[in-house]
């Protein structure tokens, strides 16, 4: 009984309405009303954890907007645990395919980069590679290596300058951005407790996303080539290194 | 180099539930006095990050309480294994002084919904919370502490009073109480009851922590609903309460909660100092009673 009665009072939540009437008391106040302050309750409550996991992408829109767009996204993909750290990961995919938000096309790309930084905020702990572990490795055998990429690593590729779009977002007022000035591939990493953004190369891109994939270094280097021709290999390993990007090798 | 805190009980002194604004403040060098703090067990379920390193810091020199949001002790179709699991590793981990949730459901079919909501007070219900409980305080191999709710809606059904459904509880699982006086106050405005009466049908000795917020009063067409947003000053009405709590239940350890409107730490510890004076005065008086019992 209790059950089916609960099962129809979520149902009801989500629905921003039609409480179960009978089963509810109304007295100098309608129980429609009553329950009305729990639907404000969640949605509420919901849009506000968005809005601090995405902060730039609702300056980016202004608030009215950005919580109407929440509501929509809540309402479609609610969250599946009670851990709000973790809720949003559907929300880039979804301003791709939301027709009120396609009038700024870098908008998922932001929420991207956002998202990445909820991400790499709350990943695992690990201690990076110490780059004189890998010295007294023999040269001869690097090629074959796999490398392990920190647990906090995350690299979004977008068509625009999403970085350039977050930096100018961080200060009142906001600096124009040239939003055809290219794109831009982020690599979001937190090594100790701050999370960091730098910009890759297109090669450096590359060669990360093949090691997030699994690759040899060989072949990691091999599709950093095929985009980069000049790419500069030893100096991107030395800058991975030195930037705790790798946490140890297969 | 401190040396910490071992596990032990929260003394009967005001405490706050720290709020991520605060954070930095909490692990500065030299910290403000803040006896013991809460937080919320969900807001601490990642893998690893400042966070967590953060609590790991503030909980080495002050006793900590790990307050659930999201075990939806309400839910007809009882708590879910995974999310008990993730709680039970955040316990061991963290070795709290205090464990507790709430006589509410927050999860239905798969969906999260971020609200404690009510349920009817009926013997089956009574008998599927007890259930849990027992399930709860199996799996952490501890006793919890059970807060009473702020409620908007009232069920048909319901037969049993909350305090007697929570007293009842608290009988049939060996669990504690958590009460929270500006629920009570909250309840009472929306549901017309003396909220005095509420207090004289609550168990002495069962009552192991207080909570202490603000609400919002919203006029829903001339009629007032009190909304439990903990987004301001605890109320004067919620203070008298609080005076008739611990005039009847003793010293007990009290946290002021701020979740909405967050203001500066300074208004939390003015609060918390507050909460203090009440305390220090029945702790007195606590003392004088116990003193002329032995007078012959």
């Amino acid at each position: 009984m209790f059950h089916e009665l609960q099962a129809t009072f979520a149902q009801a939540l989500l629905a921003g309405g039609g409480a179960p009437l009978d089963a509810l008391i109304s007295d100098r106040i309608p129980a429609e009303r009553r329950f009305a302050i729990h639907v404000n309750n969640v949605f509420g409550l919901l849009g506000a954890a968005l809005e601090s996991a995405f902060p730039v992408v609702c300056r980016l829109v202004g608030t009215p907007f950005f919580q109407m767009t929440a509501q929509a996204f809540v309402a479609r993909h609610p969250p599946s645990v009670p851990h709000l750290a973790v809720y949003g990961a559907k929300f880039a995919d979804f301003l791709d395919s939301f027709p009120p938000a396609s009038g700024l096309p870098y908008l998922p790309s932001v929420a991207r980069l956002e998202w990445a930084r909820v991400e790499a905020c709350f990943a695992a702990d690990q201690t990076p590679l110490n780059p004189a572990r890998l010295a007294e490795y023999p040269a001869s055998l690097y090629p074959e290596l796999v490398f392990r990429l920190h647990p906090s690593l995350r690299l979004v590729c977008s068509s625009w300058p999403v970085l350039l779009l977050w930096q100018a977002h961080q200060q009142e007022p906001v600096s124009p951005v040239d939003v055809t000035s290219g794109g831009e591939a982020v690599l979001v990493l937190r090594p100790d407790l701050e999370v960091t953004m730098t910009r890759l190369s297109p090669g450096d891109a590359a060669l990360i996303t093949a090691i997030a994939n699994g690759n040899t270094l060989a072949a990691a280097a091999a599709s950093a080539y095929d985009v980069e021709p000049e790419f500069d290999l030893q100096a991107a390993l030395a800058d991975h290194l030195e930037r705790g990007r790798f946490c140890g090798w297969a | 180099m401190s040396l910490g805190t071992s596990p032990g009980r929260i003394p009967a002194r005001a405490g706050i539930g720290l709020r991520t604004p605060h954070i930095s403040q909490m692990t500065a060098a030299i910290p403000p006095p803040v006896a013991w703090v809460e937080v919320h067990i969900e807001n601490y379920l990642a893998a690893g990050g400042p966070r967590l390193a953060a609590l790991e810091q503030i909980r080495r020199d002050r006793p900590l309480s790990l307050h659930g949001v999201g075990l939806s002790m309400g839910s007809a179709a009882g708590v879910d294994s995974d999310h008990l699991d993730r709680v039970a590793r955040l316990v061991d981990r963290f070795q709290p002084e205090l464990v507790s949730e709430h006589l509410a459901w927050s999860v239905n079919g798969g969906v999260y919904f971020n609200d404690l909501l009510p349920i009817p007070y009926t013997e089956e219900t009574l008998a599927l919370v007890c259930r849990t409980v027992d399930q709860v305080q199996t799996r952490l191999k501890r006793q919890i502490l059970m807060e009473n709710p702020s409620t908007y809606l009232r069920f048909a059904a319901s037969t049993i009073p909350e305090p007697l459904f929570l007293a009842e509880l608290v009988a049939r699982t060996g669990c504690g109480l958590l009460l929270d006086v500006n629920n009570i106050q909250v309840s009472a405005v929306n549901h017309d009851f003396d909220p005095f009466d509420y207090l004289a049908n609550i168990p002495k000795l069962t009552v192991q922590e207080i909570h202490l917020a603000g609400h919002a009063v919203l006029d829903v067409e001339g009629e007032r609903l009190l909304v439990d947003d903990h987004g301001a000053p605890v109320a004067p009405e919620v203070w008298q309460l609080y005076a008739a709590a611990i005039d009847r239940l003793g010293p007990v350890p009290t946290l002021i909660e701020w979740d909405t409107r967050i203001p500066p730490l300074e208004t939390l510890l003015d609060e918390a100092r507050r909460a203090d004076v009440w305390l220090a005065r029945t702790e007195v008086g606590a003392k004088k009673t116990e003193g002329d019992r032995h007078v012959p």
